[in-house]
């Protein structure tokens, strides 16, 4: 008993109900952006929920772009990041979820430490706030980005919280309040 | 007194008119910040009226308040904040640490979060529980008016220490 | 015409001032202080983290041209508890207590949308009883932070009494919650695979007789507000949020539903049992100020429907699922039987473990869409735990909304998007 396990209670069995939007966006992924597409896990055979791709950095925004415009995902539910550890540490996770039909899926970006992010701002405005989270907790930068400063951290903290090397106890106190940038108001 | 008994004056102490006068009459300044912000509403409104004792007028302006409650969490990004605030109140001035968040950090021993607000500010009374019922508050506000009483607040011993010339 | 004194002031104001505008040959040179942020007339307001107005410690910041807004800088992270980072230190049972903590108005809806979210990585199925406590528990939460809510916001611009009016009705639901779990306002009520404790004896039909005042005390604060000129003056047409800027930032619930976006997540997408209920959903046009207080009272009058029908269909029940991995063993067996004692001490001191893979669980809480994505590896704690509150992504359209109004419309426009600090920071 997994989370392949409909429970009636919890939504059901989404894999009947979203049958076709999933296996549509399955095929449009494996036609249309085959050279961005890393993986695909689908929660008849792996421990997934929804559909859960893979996509490369490179081929992010153009994915996404069709997605949302193509095949009606259109609504950014989430988009957050996790740090899984080995060479490509960082995972970029989003969910999507189509307003006409209610049917979710979600995307993964691999990205290792160093590496810098375009932005998804021209796409949704509402992923402003949520690179600059993602920034503040685990340090991925993000190309484009008008603002990219620190938002629920002090600007003077060090080091990204989220990452599995920060302990949970690591204290930094501050004696005055966080000091205010005038160049950001003009 | 008079030859029928009644009095016209009595004698005290002047202190301890002057502590009378301001332990009734307190202008809670409430520094609500999280969940304990919710029940400090609640002692506030018509069900626990905490304007029975005589803290009834809530100021949101330090300048103009003499009890500082400090509900809920306070992070190391507030705690300067919170001390400038203290800092702008004028002497008498007191503090109700509300929570469990407030006196000690409670359940979040976290990197964000200040352990405790007496690292931060001198505390007079701290009120335990999570977040701690409208009766915990108001048993904590008629503690601090017996300790106001008598004299014994932090405020209050250095309004003492600088009259004698104590440091 | 111009006339002057001996000192060479102006005094008569000339005659071609048509309307209360800065004439003509009105000449004044405003003095900058060294201090001033900006080279001309404009004014930094910090409406900071210590303000009546903000609900919750989180700092606005308004660039004014008079009374007007240019722009506006929203900062916050002044309750940022970490509660993603301890969810990956913290087993899953021990981090029922901090969901209370994250949308402390309404903690029942919390404490619901977690049980789900890690019952559905496990495959777990609850009893039919604890899903209709489940339910109820939900909706009265969304009562009494609409409640809030509004009252709230009809204080910030001035109406007190009316948050009275609906604080005394919370303050009745409090005392139900109380009965049902032991605690008022942080309830930690909900159990993976259960819950806490059984519904005591007589709380449905306390909880109608709640349902019926409530629907009275509404109907009292609707008479109040809804068709009051200085309401509806500060409140229609005021930072008006239309549809495509609500899906274009991410908004749900109910500010998401005052635009026309017909999403409703019990509606659309059912869990628990809301197929069974009969319940409408209210969709306003406008997206201003006013739609957002109306919706919510609308909601309010639909969770007592619902709230009514769970009571009626409860029946006598086990709230507890039968499945080893989670089931807390009952203190009796707990107290007289070595098995049950192993298995309490390995419960609590070292957890169970939840199956590796990944599952989001969204819900319809009362500010929007609340969801948990878990990311498991198989052991005792998550590795990843998420928690999309919705009050993060409302926060940010507060900008946009703002920009050009005035400034008291900044207080109105935040209380009408009930941003909790607990949801936004985490």
């Amino acid at each position: 008993m997994n989370v392949q396990t409909p429970v009636k209670t919890i939504y059901g069995n989404w894999g009947e109900k979203f049958a076709s939007q999933w296996s549509g966006f399955v095929e449009h992924l494996q036609t249309a952006h085959a050279k961005s597409l890393e993986e695909i896990h689908l929660p008849a055979t792996h421990m997934v929920d929804i559909p859960t791709a893979y996509v490369s950095k490179e081929g992010m925004q153009e994915v996404l772009r069709s997605l949302k415009e193509a095949l009606g995902f259109s609504f950014l539910t989430d988009y957050t990041a996790s740090d899984e550890g080995g060479e490509k540490r960082f995972q970029l996770i989003l969910h999507l979820m189509s307003p006409q039909t209610k049917a979710r899926v979600r995307i993964k970006i691999r990205i290792a430490e160093s590496e810098t992010v375009p932005t998804l701002i021209p796409l949704w405005e509402g992923a402003n706030w949520a690179e600059r989270e993602i920034f503040d907790m685990f340090g991925i930068r993000f190309e484009g980005h008008p603002d990219l400063r620190r938002i629920l951290m002090d600007v003077r903290w060090e080091g990204h919280p989220l990452r599995k090397d920060y302990p949970l106890r690591g204290y930094q106190v501050f004696l005055t309040p966080e000091p205010l940038d005038p160049e950001l108001f003009k | 007194m008079g030859k029928d008994g009644s009095s016209d004056f009595f004698t005290t102490r002047f202190e301890d008119v002057v502590n009378w006068a301001r332990k009734n009459s307190l202008f809670p300044l409430p520094f609500g910040t999280s969940c304990c912000g919710i029940e400090l509403m609640s002692t506030l409104a018509s069900g626990y009226d905490m304007a029975r004792f005589g803290a009834e007028v809530v100021r949101f302006s330090p300048r103009q308040s003499d009890l500082l409650i400090v509900a809920g969490i306070v992070n190391l990004k507030m705690a300067p904040v919170l001390r400038n605030i203290y800092d702008q109140m004028a002497d008498p001035k007191w503090v109700i640490s509300m929570g469990a968040c407030a006196s000690s950090g409670g359940i979040f021993n976290v990197y964000s979060v200040t352990q405790g607000i007496d690292t931060v500010v001198p505390v007079d009374v701290y009120v335990p529980g999570c977040p701690p019922a409208p009766e915990g508050l108001l048993n904590a506000l008629l503690r601090l008016e017996e300790r106001i009483a008598n004299g014994e607040t932090h405020s209050q011993r250095r309004i003492r220490a600088q009259k004698e010339g104590r440091p | 015409m111009k006339t002057e004194n001996s000192k060479g002031l102006q005094t008569d104001l000339p005659l071609d001032v048509a309307r209360w505008g800065v004439p003509a040959t009105f000449d004044v040179t405003l003095k900058r202080d060294s201090d001033d942020v900006f080279e001309d007339s404009r004014v930094l307001v910090n409406i900071g983290p210590t303000h009546p107005a903000m609900h919750g410690a989180f700092r606005c910041m308004a660039k004014l041209n008079g009374e007007t807004i240019e722009k506006s800088f929203c900062e916050f992270g002044y309750t940022h508890r970490a509660k993603e980072k301890l969810g990956e230190n913290r087993t899953y049972h021990q981090f029922v207590v901090y969901t209370d903590r994250l949308n402390y108005c309404s903690a029942l809806i919390n404490n619901v949308t977690y049980a789900m979210s890690v019952e559905r990585l496990m495959g777990i199925e609850v009893p039919e009883r604890a899903v209709w406590i489940r339910m109820m528990c939900a909706e009265l939460a969304r009562v009494i932070d609409h409640l809030i809510c509004v009252g709230i916001s009809a204080v910030d611009l001035g109406a007190f009494s009316y948050f009275l009016y609906g604080y005394h009705q919370r303050e009745r639901a409090y005392t139900l919650i109380e009965k049902l779990c032991g605690a008022r306002l942080t309830t930690s009520y909900t159990r993976i695979g259960g819950l806490m404790a059984d519904a005591p004896e007589g709380w449905e039909r306390e909880l109608k007789e709640w349902v019926k005042e409530t629907r009275e005390v509404v109907n009292e604060m609707d008479r109040l507000l809804t068709e009051n000129r200085i309401w509806l003056k500060r409140t229609k047409g005021v930072s008006i949020f239309n549809k495509e800027d609500c899906l274009r930032y991410s908004f749900t619930g109910p500010n998401a539903r005052a635009a026309g976006v017909d999403i409703d997540l019990r509606r659309d997408q059912p869990c628990m049992f809301y197929d069974r209920v009969d319940f409408d959903v209210p969709v306003a046009q406008n997206g201003d100020v006013f739609d957002r207080y109306y919706v919510r009272l609308e909601e309010i009058r639909q969770s007592l429907n619902i709230l009514t029908q769970c009571a009626d269909r409860i029946k006598k029940g086990p709230i507890w699922s039968e499945d080893k991995r989670t089931r807390i063993p009952d203190k009796e067996v707990v107290y007289n039987t070595m098995e049950g004692l192993i298995h309490h001490f390995k419960f609590f001191m070292t957890g169970f473990n939840v199956p590796a893979g990944e599952a989001y669980t969204p819900f319809e809480a009362a500010n929007g869409e609340l969801g948990f994505y878990i990311m498991s590896r198989g052991g005792p704690m998550a590795h990843r735990m998420r928690i999309r509150g919705p009050s993060f992504w409302h926060y940010q359209g507060l900008d946009p909304m703002v920009k050009g109004g005035f400034i008291a419309d900044l207080v109105a426009a935040l209380g009408s998007i009930n941003v909790i600090a607990g949801e936004l920071d985490r």
